[in-house]
Formats: structure tokens, sequence, C-alpha cells
């Protein structure tokens, strides 16, 4: 338990590794919702094949780590009354902030875009209020 | 070449979020539960994050274009607060708490997340493709 900060800094450090390369060598912000939310509108189909390889990329490339590694586990919610809201919100969310936690957290901050630090002072603490108000107040969640 | 760096860059960030343990909703939701059992993961997964990417902006500053075939890179950071930001973020982080995926590790955990994981990314990417309309929306009010 004591050693998962450093997993947490290693695999931090591999996410940014990753966004650096993808601005540096393709010129582009590595922003999940965006790369993924302009194949959904069609917003980005002027560029569609680099952002299917990228979303190909991150499904496989841990999908073969999770099995090589005998398992893998997102321990989500199994009631749906909580994930389908949940989605909702999270896709309608960060394509009218124009960002989630990649693009705005990642990139905006490491940047001090006023946009991303705004965002992700919103929704960090909304979350928590969310959770603090479903767990521990209401204790439905 | 394109395709191929893309791939690698989103193979690197979906073995980083799976590494960092983001893949884990209860990992992510131990962060934002500040009034129950704290978990300190999600801080340092952000702050090993920040460090190459802060690099990267100033070579960027330095360059005139991308390394592969001098496409222009970004431009400068979007200065405004708008409406849709702040709603959005909100939404965002009511949704995100809700679960305790964003959309990275929702696609990140896709080959190992089980039925609830595809359940979650529908939901997302109907969410996704109803913000437009919502968005028209907003700007209008914002205008008027």
């Amino acid at each position: 338990m004591q050693m998962e900060w450093i997993y947490g800094l290693i695999g931090g450090l591999m996410i940014g590794s990753a966004a650096a390369m993808y601005l540096l060598i393709n010129g582009r912000i590595m922003g999940a919702s965006g790369i993924l939310g302009g194949l959904i509108d069609r917003s980005g189909w002027s560029n569609g094949a680099e952002r299917l390889a990228f979303i190909a990329g991150l499904v496989i490339v841990p999908g073969v780590i999770a099995s090589l590694a005998g398992g893998g586990a997102t321990h989500a919610t199994t009631n749906i009354a909580v994930l389908i809201p949940g989605g909702v919100l999270v896709g309608i969310g960060t394509r009218l902030a124009n960002g989630c936690t990649s693009g705005h957290g990642v990139c905006g901050i490491s940047r001090l875009s006023p946009r991303g630090i705004v965002a992700t002072l919103i929704y960090l603490g909304v979350g928590a209020l969310a959770l603090g108000v479903l767990r521990t107040v209401l204790g439905v969640i | 070449m394109r395709m191929v760096f893309a791939f690698l860059a989103g193979g690197l960030f979906g073995a980083g979020l799976y590494v960092s343990g983001m893949t884990d909703t209860t990992k992510v939701q131990g962060w934002l539960d500040i009034f129950g059992a704290w978990d300190p993961t999600l801080g340092f997964v952000f702050a090993g994050a920040l460090i190459p990417m802060a690099v990267a902006w100033r070579v960027a500053a330095a360059r005139r274009g991308a390394v592969l075939d001098g496409a222009p890179l970004p431009a400068a950071p979007d200065r405004r607060l708008d409406r849709g930001l702040i709603i959005g973020s909100a939404l965002f982080g009511a949704g995100w708490g809700l679960v305790g995926l964003c959309p990275g590790p929702a696609l990140a955990s896709l080959g190992f997340g089980g039925w609830p994981g595809l359940v979650f990314l529908l939901a997302m990417g109907a969410g996704m493709l109803a913000a437009p309309p919502v968005r028209h929306r907003i700007d209008r009010r914002a205008a008027a």
C-alpha cells in the first residue's frame, strides 16, 4: 500500500511523456475528451484517422498489459442508475468545457492556461462535493 | 507516420493510466473522498504528468512546428472563462465523482473493465453527442 504513490508518480511521468510526445511530434494537444468527442460529433473528421490511431493505442496497450499482468479491474459500480447518469454528465460536461483531466488538467495547467486551471479547480471541487454528498451524507454510492 | 506516433502516444498514455492506478475507480474516488478515507495517489500522478509536459511547452515555444512535418503547434491558450467552461466542468466533476472514471481511463480500461465500463463509455458518447446543441443554447443565452 505504501508503495502506491511511486506507481502514481511513474505512471504520471508516462502520461506526461505521452502528452509531450503528442505535442512535439504530432503538434497536437493530448486531450482524451477532445480526441474522442471530435470523432463522435464529426467536428474532428478531417483528422479522424490520427484520432482513431491514438484511441486504438489508448485501448489496446493497457488491455494487453492488464492481460499479461493477469487481470486489471476498474472496481466500477455495477449500478446502471449510477453508471448511465455519470457517463452522460462526463460526456456532455467535458465537451461543453472543451476538455477533461488530460486536456485541461495535464496539458492546460502545465502551460498555466487560465481555462485549464479554472476547469480543474471546478471539476475537482464538484467531484469531491458530489462524492461527499452521495457517499458520506446519503450513503447511496 | 502521424498514425504511428498517435498510436504510440495513445499507448503510452494508456500504459501510464494503468500503472498509476487511474483506471481503478477506487483510487480516483479515494482522491475525491476528502470527507472519508482520502487517497493521495492522484496528486502524485498529476505531479508526475506535469513535469515532462511543462518542459515540452518550453521546447514547443522555441520551435516553429511539429517535429514530424512542421505542422503548426497549438496557439497560445484561450483566456476567456466562459459559461461553457464553468458549467461543463461542474457537470463533468459531478459525473466523475459519481463513477470515478473520466474519458482517458474510460477508454484505457475498455479491454479489461467489463460491462460496467462499456455502459459508462456508451453513456459518455451519448453525452458527447448531445453537447453541441446544449453549447449552442448556452452561447445564445450569453449573447442575449
